[in-house]
């Protein structure tokens, strides 16, 4: 099922507009909601001046990151400096195109959906780095150093969690894994719920949201990488990270928890009506899964980065591969499915 | 191995734990008071500087010169004149240099009268030293004046007088 089989410029920019007013609204939208569910986690109304019940907050705060003056450091590569944001900012978007909304809201059923959205969610860590190195402050080097470090030891855990889902099924298309979960979405499964516990934490990390933001550590590092950006630089960072949030929680719903499905029964055929229900539990399940992230986050303190790599070496990665082992002999005994 | 799966086990139940105390704070009411738009009721313990009592329309000071004398920052000044044909004494000014003022609450304790009381004011501010020298007896009026209380000597007997006491207290400012 596909939009358009044969895609021409036209569709391409369309997509194109459709998907990058999405995900500035998504970011928008998030950044609000973050800041209320931190107010109430704290016991404070979050913010409640601009506009009604300040819903207008992350609006004028937009405004204001885009009417500041961009500033490159005197000793920063400023080529480099400049690519960073953008090259943060356009893997996760582009990655959205492979995502299932619903049956038909999916720009692009690749073959190779899940390993497309991995190399572009990995993107992410060169993003970081080049923004660490090419700014010339140690802030950011430090910032950078602990993204990869942190990044390589999550990458292991996180494609193995994937992987159990893929075995499952035994493709790597999108499509087919959210197909063969209709009513019985993978994490009713012991593998798939052990495994979409070990994404998601990875996927936490992948994110470089706290517990496990090393990279930004504000109390350590002033703010990690992005210290010598200012404006829209900054602000692509920063939507950067939520898109990325929205990339996760699309992937752990899509191969976990039955993407556009309801538990237990299948909904048949097609029809505007029928897809868009589709999409609203897909999205529903995508924002509560968001929600729970950003729970999280006001939650956690930040791990010490040796306890942060102990978590990983000592406990996902050898979790994650009995995991697939197990789930590898169990398919291979049953014969099949 | 057992030691393992434990600590796995405990590490998770305190983040569980962790998130169940947030997820219930976060259904509580929020307890931040929008400050400039609502203020919190002051503490009647809280000390601001003092301030002249009001009651039955006039101050309560008898000019014994008593809170002047035991102030240690030596920061009062009571003005007292005696009008012809009074009996007593009255009070012109009442004159607290705020700036020197260290809230230590003797000129309340020791005003045989209770004339004096802390008032709750918290938000002075001024561009000159100068704003912090008050008369009391002036903000006492002012104090009066604003409530719609009818200011005066209650007793019937020196009413005749009181023309004279007031005219003095109204010069008293320009003299200060």
């Amino acid at each position: 099922m596909q939009i358009a089989s044969s895609p021409n410029l036209l569709f391409i920019i369309a997509i194109a507009i459709v998907i990058v007013l999405y995900v500035f609204t998504n970011s928008a939208v998030l950044v609000l909601v973050e800041r209320k569910v931190c107010g109430r986690i704290q016991q404070r109304p979050g913010p409640t001046e601009v506009g009604p019940f300040g819903l207008l907050q992350t609006a004028i705060d937009g405004l204001k990151l885009m009417g500041k003056q961009l500033i490159v450091p005197e000793k920063a590569d400023s080529k480099l400096f400049k690519l960073a944001p953008v090259l943060s900012f356009v893997p996760p978007i582009v990655a959205l195109i492979v995502v299932p909304f619903s049956k038909v809201l999916q720009v692009n059923d690749l073959d190779v959906g899940v390993l497309f959205i991995i190399a572009l969610a990995s993107l992410n860590v060169l993003a970081i780095l080049i923004a660490g190195w090419s700014s010339a402050n140690k802030y950011s080097l430090f910032g950078a150093i602990r993204s990869v470090a942190q990044n390589i030891a999550y990458e292991i855990p996180l494609l193995m969690s994937l992987l159990s889902a893929v075995l499952w099924v035994g493709s790597l298309r999108l499509s087919d894994l959210v197909e063969a979960q209709g009513g019985h979405w993978f994490v009713f499964n012991v593998f798939g719920f052990i495994g979409f516990c070990i994404y998601f934490i990875t996927g936490m990390a992948e994110t470089n949201r706290a517990p496990f933001d090393l990279p930004e550590a504000e109390s350590e590092l002033t703010a990690g990488f992005h210290t010598e950006y200012t404006g829209m630089g900054f602000g692509l960072f920063f939507l950067g990270e939520y898109t990325n949030m929205l990339l996760v929680a699309s992937i752990a719903t899509s191969l976990f928890l039955g993407g556009y499905n309801l538990p237990f029964f299948t909904l048949e055929g097609s029809g505007i009506l029928l897809e868009g229900l589709r999409l609203l539990i897909f999205l529903a399940k995508v924002y509560f899964l968001i929600i729970v992230m950003i729970w999280m986050r006001w939650t956690f303190p930040r791990v010490r980065f040796d306890q942060l790599l102990n978590l990983c070496w000592k406990y996902l990665i050898p979790i994650s591969m009995v995991n697939l082992a197990a789930e590898a002999i169990w398919i291979k005994a049953l014969g099949g499915n | 191995m057992i030691s393992y799966f434990k600590e796995m086990f405990s590490g998770l139940n305190s983040l569980f734990t962790g998130m169940r105390i947030t997820g219930k704070v976060f259904f509580k009411k929020p307890i931040t008071v929008h400050y400039p738009f609502e203020r919190m009721e002051v503490t009647p313990n809280f000390r601001g500087h003092t301030d002249m009592v009001i009651e039955k329309g006039f101050h309560k000071c008898i000019t014994c010169m008593m809170c002047e004398r035991i102030c240690p920052s030596n920061c009062i000044r009571v003005i007292a004149e005696k009008p012809e044909g009074a009996k007593k004494k009255e009070l012109v000014a009442y004159h607290l240099d705020f700036t020197k003022c260290s809230l230590c609450a003797n000129c309340v304790e020791v005003c045989p009268t209770s004339a004096l009381y802390f008032s709750h004011e918290y938000t002075l501010v001024g561009t000159s030293r100068h704003d912090f020298h008050f008369n009391l007896l002036e903000r006492a009026k002012k104090r009066a004046a604003e409530t719609g209380i009818v200011w005066g000597p209650p007793e019937p007997e020196p009413k005749t007088e009181s023309e004279k006491p007031k005219k003095e207290a109204a010069a008293a400012p320009a003299e200060a």
